[in-house]
Parts: C-alpha cells; sequence; structure tokens
C-alpha cells in the first residue's frame, strides 16, 4: 500500500481525535492570552497627569466594569484602548499585540475587533437607523444583501427592529444607545467597549442596557470593559447572567448555588490611579473612604 | 513667543491635513457619491447668492465709473472697466468671500458638531479616516466649484452692468458688449479661474482644521465657526495679492 493510500484510509478512522489534537490547544492558548491588556500605562495633559502607571488585564469573556468619579480617568482607557490617544509611556495590547506604536492604519485593523458604544450613542445624524448600523460593512464593501441581513440581525438582537427606517433625530435617548449597541455589535468583534452606556437613562431603559451587555458576556462569549458610575449598574452585571431555555428565549438568573459568576469584575480609579480591583463583594467590603463614600453615595 | 509657537503648531497641524487629504485620494474608498454630495451642496446651494452678488456688483461698478468714464470722453469703454475689474479681481474675491461665509461657516459648524457628539470619535473607531471621509470631499467640491461659481459671478456681473448701463445711462448695448469684448483677455480669463482654486484650497482646508479642532461642547462650535469664516475671509484677501503678483509674473504686468 502506498504512502497516499494509507493517509486516505486512516483519515475517516478517527476523525474525533483529529479534532480535539488540532483545534482545541489552538482555542485554549488563545484563550489564555488576555483580550485587553494595560502594562503602566502613563498619560499627561500638559502637566496634568491623566492616568498614573495602570496596569489590568480583561480576559476573553470578562467583562470589567470601570467605576469612578467623573474625571477619573474611565473614558481615557477607552480612547486609548481604540487608539484615539497615545499613552506617554507603558504598553497597551490587544489580543496580544502592542498597538502602543501602531500607526493609523494598524489601528484600522485592530479597530475591526473592537465594538464602541458612546455615551449618547454618537449616531451620525445625517444617517438612518439602518445606514448607521450598516456603516462599517458598508465601508468595507460587504454586497447589499448580506448588510441588510446582518443589520436586521443586530437591531433584533436590540430589539429595535421596527426603527430601521427612522433617523436618529425621532430616537429616545435610550433607542439611541441601542441603536449604538447594535452598530458596534456589526461584523461581530471580540471586545466590547460600553462608555457610560447608561448615564441619563430611565431606570428600566438603563436596565434593558445592561442586559444587553450580559448577553453579549454570556451568550457571545465577548470580553468588554464597561464604563460606568452607577452602581446598579455593577449590581446587575456581577450578580446576573444569561441562558437561554428550552424554547430558545433569553433568560437572566441570579448568581448563587447553581452558578457563580467569575466572569465579572471591578476596577475602580481616582485621579487616574486604580484604588480596586476584583470582585463587586470585595469592593462592597473595602475599607478605603473614597469606595465607601462612591458606593453608598454619602 | 507663545502666539509664534500657536502659529507655528497650527501652520503644522494645518499642512498636516491638506498632506492627508490628498493622499486620501489615491487609495480606495474616494467616496465619490460624497464628492458629489458635496459639489451640490456648495455650488447648486451657492449659486444663488453668487449670481445675486456678481449682478448688482456688475450694476454698481457701473453707476460709479459711468460719469468719471463720461467726464473724459470714455463711456464707450464702459463694458471694459466693468469686465475686467469683475474677472481679475471682483469675481474671485466676492465669490470666495461669500462662499467662505456661507460654505465655511456650514463645514465648520458641521465638523465641530461632529467633533462634540462624539461622531468623528465614533467614525474613527468604525475604522473610518474622518479626514478621507470628510475632509477630501469637501476640499475636492470647493475646489471644482468655486472656479464655476466665479464664472457665474463675472458672466451675473457683466449682465447687471450691461443693464444699469442702458437703464439709467442709455448706454448702447452692442456698445457695452463689443467694449467687453475688447477689453477682456485671455489671460484675464485664465487668471481668473486659477485664483479661485488657490481661494478654495484656503476656505477648505481652514473650515476643516477649525471644525475638527473644536473643542469644549456648543460654545466651542459658536467659536470655531466664527473663527473658520474671519480667518478664511482674511487668508483669501492677503492671497489675492501673492496670487495676482505671481500671475503678473507669469502673464505679464500689462495685463495683470
Amino acid at each position: 500500500m502506498s504512502p497516499e493510500e494509507l493517509e486516505i484510509q486512516s483519515e475517516p478512522l478517527n476523525p474525533d481525535a483529529e479534532e480535539i489534537s488540532l483545534e482545541t490547544p489552538t482555542d485554549d492558548l488563545h484563550r489564555v492570552v488576555p483580550a485587553i491588556e494595560f502594562r503602566e500605562v502613563e498619560l499627561f495633559f500638559d502637566d496634568r497627569i491623566i492616568l498614573d502607571k495602570i496596569s489590568f488585564t480583561v480576559r476573553r469573556g470578562e467583562t470589567k466594569v470601570v467605576l469612578g468619579g467623573s474625571g477619573g480617568g474611565k473614558s481615557t482607557i477607552i480612547k486609548l484602548i481604540l487608539g484615539l490617544l497615545k499613552p506617554d509611556s507603558g504598553q497597551i495590547f490587544i489580543d496580544g499585540e502592542d498597538i502602543t506604536e501602531f500607526d493609523e492604519i494598524d489601528l484600522m485593523r485592530i479597530r475591526r475587533k473592537i465594538g464602541m458604544v458612546f455615551q449618547e450613542g454618537a449616531l451620525f445624524d445625517s444617517l438612518s437607523v439602518y445606514e448607521n448600523v450598516a456603516y462599517r460593512l458598508h465601508e468595507e464593501g460587504v454586497p447589499e444583501e448580506e448588510v441588510e441581513h446582518e443589520v436586521k440581525r443586530m437591531l433584533r438582537f436590540v430589539n429595535l427592529e421596527d426603527a430601521i427606517d427612522k433617523m436618529p433625530v425621532e430616537l429616545s435617548g435610550g433607542m439611541r444607545r441601542r441603536v449604538g449597541i447594535a452598530r458596534a455589535l456589526i461584523g461581530n468583534p471580540s471586545i466590547i467597549l460600553f462608555d457610560e452606556p447608561t448615564a441619563g437613562l430611565d431606570p428600566p431603559t438603563a436596565r434593558t442596557i445592561c442586559e444587553l451587555a450580559i448577553k453579549l458576556r454570556d451568550l457571545e462569549d465577548a470580553s468588554s470593559i464597561f464604563v460606568t458610575h452607577e452602581m446598579n449598574n455593577l449590581e446587575y452585571l456581577s450578580s446576573e447572567y444569561a441562558v437561554i431555555d428550552e424554547h430558545g428565549d433569553v433568560q437572566f438568573e441570579q448568581e448563587g448555588e447553581k452558578l457563580c459568576l467569575i466572569n465579572t469584575e471591578v476596577l475602580m480609579l481616582r485621579n487616574g490611579e486604580i484604588i480596586f480591583s476584583g470582585k463587586e463583594d470585595e469592593l462592597k467590603c473595602a475599607p478605603d473612604p473614597y469606595i465607601m463614600k462612591f458606593i453608598r453615595g454619602k | 513667543m507663545n502666539l509664534l509657537k500657536k502659529f507655528i503648531l497650527e501652520l503644522q497641524e494645518i499642512s498636516f491635513l491638506v498632506w492627508r487629504a490628498l493622499i486620501g485620494l489615491r487609495k480606495k474608498p474616494r467616496y465619490l457619491p460624497e464628492i458629489i454630495r458635496q459639489m451640490d451642496l456648495i455650488g447648486v446651494g451657492s449659486l444663488a447668492i453668487i449670481i445675486l452678488t456678481g449682478f448688482f456688483t456688475g450694476g454698481v461698478l457701473i453707476l460709479q465709473t459711468y460719469p468719471t468714464l463720461a467726464y473724459y470722453g470714455g463711456q464707450s469703454e464702459a463694458g471694459r472697466a466693468v469686465a475686467t475689474s469683475l474677472i481679475r479681481e471682483l469675481g474671485p474675491v466676492l465669490t470666495a468671500l461669500m462662499v467662505a461665509g456661507r460654505v465655511g461657516s456650514a463645514i465648520s459648524a458641521e465638523l465641530g458638531s461632529m467633533v462634540v457628539s462624539q461622531q468623528i470619535d465614533a467614525m474613527r473607531a468604525l475604522g473610518t479616516s474622518p479626514t478621507r471621509k470628510l475632509v477630501t470631499p469637501r476640499i475636492i467640491a470647493l475646489i471644482t466649484m468655486l472656479p464655476l461659481l466665479t464664472v457665474a459671478a463675472d458672466v451675473f456681473g457683466i449682465i447687471g452692468g450691461g443693464i444699469v448701463a442702458k437703464q439709467i445711462f442709455g448706454l448702447d448695448n452692442s456698445l457695452y458688449l463689443t467694449s467687453v469684448r475688447n477689453g477682456v483677455t485671455i489671460q484675464d480669463l485664465i487668471g481668473g479661474v486659477i485664483k479661485p482654486i488657490f481661494f478654495a484650497l484656503i476656505i477648505g482646508v481652514i473650515a476643516c482644521h477649525k471644525g475638527l479642532k473644536t473643542e469644549g461642547g456648543t460654545v466651542g462650535v459658536g467659536k470655531s465657526t466664527t473663527s473658520a469664516v474671519v480667518l478664511a475671509s482674511i487668508y483669501v484677501i492677503i492671497a489675492d495679492f501673492f496670487v495676482s503678483k505671481l500671475l503678473t509674473v507669469i502673464f505679464g504686468t500689462s495685463t495683470l
């Protein structure tokens, strides 16, 4: 029997073994590399320090809730990840790649892996909801049929299918944020950045936005940074998880004996410094007077 | 010293913006539909005010010069006076100033409000260069449309002058037109179209630069819009002197 024949015969004998031996280690290796990593990142505006040697990592499938008062450097972290700002020192890694010295062309490639949800939605006023959500795909020259299918899928995900032909000016604040989320999710980015997505929203709408973030974390395996200064957002994200029930509907359940959430951590910033990094229950027990005041509001 | 440093920094930023806008044309996507949309907004949108400006400028020129020409017995040269003034100087400069006011302010305000509402950041986050998407089409549209608008201003200025000459001073139309034809040279026409190209670049680059550098919310949008119009108008007038001098060197002193 020739070696070619041997190879052909051996292929179907143990297909599972081949799948395991090839894919699992690669996938494991992929999961070991953090989605986002900051190493000693410093940033100054004129002589004012904005970020003071910040180091942290966001693992795959993890949500990092970044808390802190206004002007603490929360949104700056997001701008650094997107390459909209450059650090004065330190390194930033996205999927293991050091983006610190990347030029605009390389950053464009990195930005395709990232979905960004802005504070007020930042929708393009002159474009309809459809065109806003389709923006990234239109720029990449994707055929219109495929674009339409993807846009509808994303609008279904944020429960806004009916608003497809509306202009941003016709939408409420909560709807704008949800369109912003749909636009960020198009192209299936593996990293999602939320910049105070619930600021100024009524509690039920804010809850809806948090549910979308939970769905992305638990059902889509997205790594995310959720910048907020609202404690109830943290409560939802660190105590609830999303599952699909037997009818195929998404259900939100409280962590407890059945499941303990390990994929959500908190990072607290104050004047550009990390003053806390850990779990939500550890945060509540932290002795720092600033943290205590932040949690209780007095 | 601080002012000088600020000026040099701004000059550097403007130079980078021009460079990035120009190299944006080399690669795809070139945003052709956006260029055409801007041409429509800038060109067709400004046509009415340019026609009015040209028409009444031509009219007032003949109103002011005809009595003096008549005093020296040169009323038959009234058409030449209007046409050369319009084509060489007033047409390009007035059109540029009107466009700086109308289009420069609109560009600066639009880009400025996109900056303060984070739409520019969103564009970059979605993998698009704002320079290529927003700046290049506006500058190309301005460079294409301003010379055409200038020609419209010149033509309607000559028509306005002719009507005023006939209705107020009773000058024969054929005499007026013959004087226009004799007075205008090919160098005048070329110079009158070259100047708006420089002016368009100035208006486009300053308006885009000021818009993209907007800081401080809606108040900042107002500030950047005002400074865009003021600076573009001043630079157009300054550039007019130097471009006129350059054209004089190229075409000779007798014509420009």
